[in-house]
């Protein structure tokens, strides 16, 4: 026991160190010092809202899978992005792009995160209480509840008018490179208060609701209510990063079972943290090669949702094997 | 011919009808004996073009669903569950990027080759699967969809032309005009082909031993039901663009008042996918009048809300082959 936990220690240390790495790295690779002071601040912001990013993402998916005890399940293939989008969408329709519901950042965010918040307790809601619902139908679910978002949201689109049109554009695509620094200020205090909170509070109960609702009500969790709490939660962490940089479908399923493969434990406190180094990696990762490689061809959430999508496919195929 | 067959003609007949007469251009049934030339060049390269592609789409799109629906023993499977509509879409892309001096015969080929190809490698994939849950396979066959889709997204932005290819391929009967409409035409023979192979495909659905029991070819039937499904979804694409879930819903809708045996139903399969299609597009053409909505985003909408229904209504027996 005191072996394997010495070995979980030396790779967690390791993949720290990777990451620190990546990120010196990510900041000061090939820095032109004749515009440092307009490159750095632009690299600093990129790489705070990827951390962020990875957190919120990490986070939520974890939390989504040990509710769901599903590793295939993400609340991005849940749909709730594209409801986040279309809920966008809709502000503009009712309210209009010049509006105080889209132009006043801090306003549209808690406008956008409420009504994404009621959807999720809604809707998973009635979904997890239902037993015996099989995984592969909660999946399929997900994904036509994202196609319907996306093509309620394209069809209310062309409705809008063409101005009003290009300022919702903005936050269709995943983007790291405009960050609006308003956003960044608040998501960070909203993902490190939920942080903490779930460190304090939700941690001890997270190993306990892995093993499944009957187990932890045996154990004295008060289940039901803990999973609504959660998924709480994880709609706010969805819609913090939806709202910040934009949708990546698969980011979350390929940290999490990544992280899983590589230190293989359940302790939730080793999980978080593995899956967030990861997501920083694989966002540092795809970013580069976006930004160095394709020469900005691309845009970063094709490139994850491309691996992402056959890892997923080759996920469910093990799943339905097993 | 049965009276529900009547019906649904009769219904066809009056939508198409309807459809032939609304638009920005105003044509009315009263004058349609007094027509000028610019009213008379609006009827016969946009007004008729636009219903008869509707037509064919409509009925060819619902039959490959249905055909599809049959060799797969799976009632959720269909051009857009099974990645088939992603993978000639690709295949447009690449032809366009490659070789855009092609004429459009030969991109359709391509496309046709790449759909073929892919829903190939899907059928492989689920007949790997032992454990054959009914919504596992459209899982699938919607993330292989979605993967190579990523692919033609990253194509489309390093040429710059995403914009472009997105509004060619989202469904959309406005862009149909004479010259370009006359290529679904190859659908017909095929369909026609499809209807001569009705009984075998009913057989084939009843699963690879019983069919080789009854004496039947079972590899061939389903290589001649990819090869029909994949063409007529590549010409369909390639003229009108996606049309997201139709495969899907009509074969359930009518199998619900028709029962499973593709003879049977082969007919009001047909009828009322057309019927379904001239109605979302009458409704995209209204909505917003004199602009319209595209075609694919009405049946979007229509298609996954019908599809939900279907998922949620579905308990062991209902849809499992």
């Amino acid at each position: 026991m005191a072996k394997h936990k010495r070995s979980l220690m030396i790779k967690l240390g390791i993949l720290t160190l990777i990451t620190l790495l990546s990120i010196t790295f990510y900041v000061f690779w090939d820095i032109n010092f004749k515009i440092l002071h307009y490159q750095l601040p632009s690299r600093l912001t990129r790489i705070w809202a990827m951390i962020l990013m990875a957190i919120a993402i990490g986070v939520s998916t974890t939390l989504f899978q040990t509710i769901s005890r599903n590793r295939i399940l993400t609340p991005s293939i849940m749909g709730l992005d594209a409801a986040y989008l279309f809920i966008q969408t809709l502000l503009v329709f009712i309210f209009g792009a010049t509006s105080q519901a889209m132009m006043n950042t801090h306003l549209n965010f808690f406008i956008a995160m409420i009504s994404l918040v009621t959807f999720t307790m809604f809707l998973f809601g009635y979904m997890f209480n239902k037993t015996a619902q099989s995984i592969f139908k909660l999946l399929l679910i997900g994904v036509i509840l994202g196609t319907l978002f996306q093509s309620l949201a394209s069809f209310v689109q062309i409705l809008i008018n063409p101005d009003d049109f290009l300022i919702l554009q903005n936050t269709m695509f995943a983007s790291f490179n405009a960050i609006q620094s308003e956003l960044l200020i608040i998501s960070t205090v909203i993902i490190a208060l939920l942080v903490i909170v779930i460190y304090i509070y939700y941690l001890p109960y997270l190993d306990v609701m892995g093993l499944g609702r009957d187990h932890a009500i045996n154990l004295g969790v008060e289940y039901d209510k803990i999973v609504k709490q959660l998924l709480f939660i994880v709609a706010i962490l969805v819609s913090v990063s939806t709202a910040l940089v934009g949708p990546i479908t698969f980011l979350g399923l390929l940290i999490v079972n990544l992280a899983h493969e590589f230190i293989k434990s359940h302790k939730h406190s080793h999980i978080l943290y593995t899956t967030i180094l990861f997501g920083i990696l694989s966002l540092i990762g795809a970013q580069s090669i976006v930004q160095y490689i394709m020469q900005q061809e691309t845009e970063i959430s094709v490139l994850i949702n491309f691996i992402g999508g056959i890892y997923f496919i080759f996920l469910i195929i093990k799943e339905s094997r097993s | 011919m049965s009276k529900s067959i009547a019906i649904l003609s009769i219904t066809l007949l009056v939508l198409s009808i309807i459809s032939i007469f609304v638009g920005v251009v105003s044509l009315n049934p009263n004058d349609i004996l007094s027509l000028d030339d610019s009213q008379l060049n609006v009827l016969l390269s946009s007004r008729l073009p636009r219903t008869f592609s509707i037509i064919i789409a409509g009925m060819s799109l619902s039959l490959c669903g249905l055909i599809m629906q049959q060799l797969t023993q799976n009632k959720f499977v269909a051009p857009t569950t099974a990645g088939t509509m992603d993978f000639a879409k690709l295949g447009i892309i690449i032809s366009l990027m490659f070789f855009p001096e092609a004429n459009l015969l030969l991109k359709l080929l391509f496309a046709s080759v790449l759909a073929l190809l892919g829903t190939s490698v899907f059928i492989q994939i689920i007949q790997k699967v032992k454990f054959k849950d009914i919504v596992f396979v459209p899982l699938v066959g919607i993330m292989l969809g979605n993967v190579i889709s990523s692919l033609g997204t990253y194509i489309a932005l390093k040429s710059n032309s995403i914009q472009s290819i997105g509004s060619w391929f989202q469904g959309d009967f406005s862009i149909v005009t004479s010259g370009r409409y006359e290529i679904l035409f190859i659908t017909i023979p095929l369909l026609i082909i499809a209807g001569l192979y009705a009984n075998q495909f009913t057989i084939a659905g009843m699963g690879e031993s019983f069919s080789v029991n009854l004496g039947l070819n079972y590899q061939r039937i389903v290589q001649i039901g990819l090869l029909i499904t994949s063409i007529i979804t590549a010409v369909v694409v390639v003229t009108v663009g996606m049309l997201p879930f139709l495969g899907l819903i009509v074969p359930n809708i009518v199998s619900l008042y028709r029962g499973d045996s593709i003879r049977n139903t082969l007919a009001h399969v047909a009828l009322t996918g057309a019927i379904l299609v001239m109605i979302c597009d009458i409704i995209g053409r209204i909505v917003i009048f004199p602009y319209e909505i595209a075609i694919g985003l009405v049946i979007g909408v229509v298609g996954s809300v019908v599809f939900l229904i279907m998922i949620l209504r579905s308990r062991k027996g209902f849809g499992e082959a």
